[in-house]
């Protein structure tokens, strides 16, 4: 029996703002347990939250580059439940009118594009850390810091409109670039800045309505969401090709184990008791405001793409590839503002460049080559001055050592021969040298060319310039 | 000296025949003689109180001025000052010190006044006879046989018994009138939204409100200039002009209309409470007031409505009273589930046990619809009756309450019974109109305060305490004092 | 019946209510949530709820680390803390 994989994800993702949502304490990361702190985000007798001005902005950025419709008003509600990091005992959300609804995020796929739809996004506080006893103290206890508690987060709801781990894995990428790009979130996993929650289920191919879905949750990184959401199908499908029902329940993954685990059942089904917040007003986002923000949000992949492909003449799949995170992006236009060629620099980029940084699992925004040294570097090859094969072992060396291009050419004596009198002084010497060769060649061996190319490579210490070499080796052999 | 006003004080401290330390310690020394009776505070702040009216007096001789300067006042102890102990008379929060000042609390030191002390309340504000009190009841000073009024019982009977010469109390159904009338006293509530609630520990949050208990309207006005405004701390704080309150006082009565609501003179009432009240509208009536039959058709469900509403909001309020951060945590806790619910179980008293309860359920799944959202939506049919009646009268008269001061003990028995004293004060604050009760008279029998309620339109608390002063000058009510 | 369910409303509310308590406040419950009921005679279908008494709208905050609060020691306020963190039991 065929099953059709369904999946809907739930991303949490802080917003960059200055400080907490209701309260001005800063939201800086690393600081002491318990610094990030005030009465206010400690739930203390009294305090009233007052909401941030630009979490409120980012939120709406978010919203409009996602197509979402932005709620002419939006409110807040209480959602309450009781756990040891949430300090007032309810948690400042948006349940009934969040700030956009009904988005849509475009995959690209084989030429054409998936649209994903995006149910919903909205504001809400983060809650604390929590720590377990053997970590800090007592083994019998647990510890909580509060720096996080009010930090601005939106959470972004999707349609269950994906079909695949990788499509999955894809969309998360789509969406970090599109919120990295509008300058709403970092989307850093490893710190926090960006959680995911997946709901799978599986249904018999053809069958309109959903089967039963499980929720995965602790997704550390990007790959652990495409291995468990594997691990979850497989699990799945084993369950209904027994003829069994898969449970509705939570399920924490393992990523050491690479397996899901059913949280305790014995969890209480949440009654969240939502209603409206009665400390915060709503919020209405007019007409002219909107515009505001709206135009305030920094361009956003797809239109970086088309513009590279328009103003950098450079194919749409170098496009696709540049513009798949602002960084990136970035990285480009800064090397082709300092003189590198449009089209040589996006090749340098695509391939080298990214194949070092993927070997060493780094980021483009760790590279160890800045845009100025790559925009030399590339130069030096358009002006002939490095051959391309040479300029890979430049690269290399440039990508280890973090010396620049013609310091690297300059100790190694690495500059391309293109003085065409050296190289026929040269190619002279080895057709002297190899008389049996040159007459075999000239009887009609053809492929003996690539003995000759090599010898002068040789000799030159693979410094002849290639188009040059072929040509006297041509003129001179007949 | 102890009996002073607000203003006789400012005026005495002002031509220097009194000192701020001389008017506190008179005051301490009134507290001595007669705490033990009325049991009012329940934390006295005599070191910083006296450093403060030291501080006020060199300022008043070097010539400053401020519109408290030196004034002795009380805070009902949900109100946050920093520093000192505010338990909202529960176990729960005993050993809380707040870390800051609730924004009336700056307001009222930078108006140069001095903290005598924080006073005792029903727990967490739920109760109408401060008998919920975790530390001890307060008694009426006009018969300590009986209740001083709740939850700002403790503010109403300081001022009563001269204790001080005003505080602050807080009003989420009555709070602040029902004591007020108990006692003898001047009250307000003002407008919701009039006066910042950040420090105000919150019971529920749409509906309370921050305001004066005082021996006149005319000290009423002196402590709402200094306390009202719109404060970037409260979001649900109005951004509204603060007139000066005292300004139109004095102003007579001509043209103004009274309304009377047909459904607050219904029978159940103590006959001596409405001769009182009538004989009161009487004498505002012969003062130049035209008075009009008005009708607020949806009185009786206001009990229901609000018990739903401020129930709720209480329940959801209360839980960060978890023993995590702060306050009180039972001893004997395995789990992190036996922490919570001992620490709870414990440190709550039984009424508030009672409002979590129903809070908690008329939330829950299932239930919202047909008792939030409704009650919500019957909140909007009592605001629109007074809008309605408020188009044709300019401030609506009624009893305080259907009865005087009952005896301690008398009906904490019985919760719902409690619940329904509430009946005249509980739809000013759904509405979120202002509303005072001054004193208009004494029950014959055995001479206990009646209180006269005077509700208005929003934000127009300076026509209430108008009314108010009008009849405090004509009558004499206001100026006499329990035998203590 | 109201569908009141002592237990379960004690457990969403974490109070631990046993014995005399127990059966006062379910009592009390039951009564209070009858004469609650009598909204029911409202026709209310056409009405719009009230969140918020006073209509005010988008009141927010610039992103500026202020600091409003004199520096306090709120951990020492922790009925147990440890190495600057709050404890509490261990969670499973």
């Amino acid at each position: 029996m065929k099953y059709e994989t369904v999946i809907g994800l739930e991303v949490h993702t802080q917003m960059k703002t200055r400080t907490k949502i209701f309260c001005a304490c800063s939201t800086e990361f690393g600081r002491t347990a318990n610094e990030n702190t005030c009465p206010i985000c400690l739930g203390m007798p009294g305090v009233l939250p007052v909401l941030n001005k630009r979490a409120l902005e980012l939120a709406v950025r978010a919203c409009l580059a996602t197509h979402c419709t932005i709620n002419p008003l939006s409110r807040f509600d209480r959602k309450n439940y009781f756990y040891p990091d949430l300090p007032k005992g309810y948690q400042i959300s948006q349940f009934s009118l969040p700030i956009g609804e009904y988005g849509h995020i475009d995959l690209p796929a084989n030429g054409n594009s998936r649209r994903i739809g995006l149910r919903r996004i909205h504001m809400e506080e983060d809650a604390g850390k929590l720590i377990h006893g053997e970590n800090l103290g007592q083994p019998d206890k647990s510890y909580v810091d509060f720096n996080r508690t009010g930090i601005p987060l939106i959470e972004i709801v999707s349609e269950p409109d994906l079909r695949s781990p990788e499509e999955a894995r894809d969309y998360l990428n789509r969406l970090k670039s599109i919120l990295q790009y509008a300058g709403v979130s970092d989307c850093d996993m490893e710190k926090g800045s960006l959680r995911c929650d997946a709901n799978i289920s599986l249904r018999p191919v053809g069958q309109k309505e959903f089967g039963i879905r499980t929720e995965l949750k602790n997704l550390n990184s990007f790959k652990f969401v495409q291995k468990a959401i594997e691990i979850e199908v497989q699990r799945q499908t084993r369950i209904l090709d027994q003829g069994d029902r898969v449970v509705q329940e939570t399920r924490l993954y393992d990523a050491d184990r690479n397996e899901t685990f059913s949280m305790r059942s014995k969890e209480e089904a949440h009654d969240y008791r939502y209603f409206p917040e009665p400390d915060l007003v709503p919020v209405v986002v007019e007409a002219t405001w909107l515009e505001e923000i709206r135009r305030s949000i920094p361009e956003l992949p797809d239109q970086k793409r088309e513009r590279f492909v328009r103003d950098y003449q450079i194919p749409e799949y170098d496009a696709e590839v540049l513009t798949s995170s602002r960084a990136l992006a970035d990285y480009y236009e800064q090397s082709v503002s300092l003189g590198a060629g449009a089209k040589t620099a996006s090749n340098w980029i695509m391939g080298e460049l990214l194949r070092e940084l993927n070997n060493d699992e780094r980021d483009i925004e760790s590279c160890p080559v800045a845009p100025a040294a790559l925009a030399e570097m590339v130069q030096l090859v358009e002006n002939g001055t490095l051959s391309g094969k040479m300029a890979k072992t430049v690269f290399e060396e440039m990508y280890r050592t973090g010396k620049p291009a013609k310091q690297i050419v300059a100790d190694q004596g690495l500059i391309q021969i293109s003085d065409r009198t050296a190289i026929e002084k040269m190619i002279d010497e080895i057709i002297a040298a190899n008389p049996g060769q040159t007459e075999e060649y000239r009887a009609g061996k053809v492929k003996l060319m690539a003995f000759f190319v090599g010898q002068t490579m040789k000799a030159s210490k693979g410094k002849a310039n290639p188009q040059i070499v072929n040509e006297v080796l041509k003129e001179k052999l007949g | 000296m102890h009996r002073i006003t607000v203003l006789q004080a400012k005026e005495a401290l002002r031509t220097k025949k009194i000192s701020s330390v001389e008017l506190t310690e008179a005051v301490y020394r009134r507290i001595g003689a007669v705490e033990p009776r009325v049991q009012a505070y329940v934390h006295l702040l005599r070191e910083s109180a006296l450093e403060q009216a030291k501080r006020a007096d060199a300022k008043i001789a070097g010539g400053e001025d401020a519109p408290l300067l030196g004034i002795p006042l009380a805070l009902k102890d949900l109100i946050c000052l920093q520093g000192a102990r505010t338990t909202c008379s529960s176990r729960i929060l005993d050993n809380f010190v707040s870390p800051y000042d609730a924004t009336v609390a700056a307001r009222l030191k930078s108006a140069g006044a001095v903290i005598v002390g924080k006073t005792n309340m029903d727990e967490f504000a739920m109760g109408s006879s401060n008998e919920t009190s975790w530390h001890h009841p307060t008694y009426n000073p006009w018969d300590l046989t009986r209740v001083p009024g709740g939850s700002s019982g403790g503010s109403a009977a300081a001022v009563a018994a001269h204790e001080c010469c005003a505080s602050l109390g807080s009003d989420t159904g009555g709070s602040i009138r029902q004591p007020a009338a108990f006692c003898g006293v001047t009250g307000l509530k003002p407008t919701y939204g009039r006066v910042s609630r950040f420090g105000l520990v919150a019971f529920a949050s749409s509906l309370d409100q921050i305001g004066p208990i005082t021996q006149t309207a005319a000290d009423c006005a002196e402590i709402l200039n200094v306390i009202a405004g719109h404060d970037p701390f409260d979001s649900t704080s109005a951004r509204v002009e603060v007139p000066d309150f005292t300004r139109t006082l004095d102003r007579n009565l001509q043209g103004l209309t009274l309304g009377i609501p047909r459904e607050y003179f219904t029978s159940g009432m103590d006959p001596e409470v409405e001769r009182a009240v009538r004989e009161a509208i009487a004498i505002l009536e012969a003062q130049g007031m035209k008075k009009v039959e008005v009708s607020l058709p949806h009185t009786s469900y206001a009990v229901a409505t609000y018990y739903i509403l401020a129930c709720a909001e209480a329940s959801t309020n209360l839980s960060r009273y978890d023993g995590v951060k702060y306050g009180y945590r039972s001893d004997q806790s395995a789990s992190l589930l036996e922490m919570y619910t001992n620490t709870r179980e414990e440190g709550f008293g039984e009424e508030v046990k009672r409002r979590i309860l129903l809070g908690t359920f008329v939330l829950s799944s299932g239930y919202y619809d047909a008792y939030y959202l409704k009650g919500q939506k019957v909140r909007t049919l009592i605001k629109n009756d007074f809008e309605e009646a408020g188009k044709r009268c300019d401030v609506i008269l009624a009893p305080v309450s259907p009865v005087p001061a009952f005896k301690v003990g008398e009906r904490i028995g019985d919760p719902l019974q409690m619940y329904l004293s509430d009946i005249f004060t509980i739809s000013a604050n759904l509405a979120g109109i202002p509303a005072m009760s001054i004193p208009c008279g004494f029950t014959r029998d055995t001479g206990l305060p009646v209180g006269l309620q005077i509700m208005g339109r929003h934000f127009d608390e300076a026509t209430l305490m108008r009314v108010a002063h009008q009849f405090q000058l004509a009558t004499d009510f206001h100026t006499r004092h329990p035998s203590l | 019946m109201s569908g009141f369910d002592i237990d379960n409303v004690a457990l969403l509310a974490r109070l631990r209510l046993e014995g005399a308590e127990r059966e006062r406040l379910g009592k009390d419950l039951e009564t209070i949530i009858r004469y609650i009921d009598q909204l029911d005679q409202l026709d209310t279908a056409r009405v719009e709820p009230t969140s918020h008494v006073i209509p005010i709208q988008n009141v927010l905050r610039e992103d500026e680390e202020t600091r409003p609060f004199a520096s306090s020691d709120y951990l020492n306020m922790a009925p147990s803390e440890k190495r600057n963190h709050y404890e509490v039991p261990k969670i499973i």
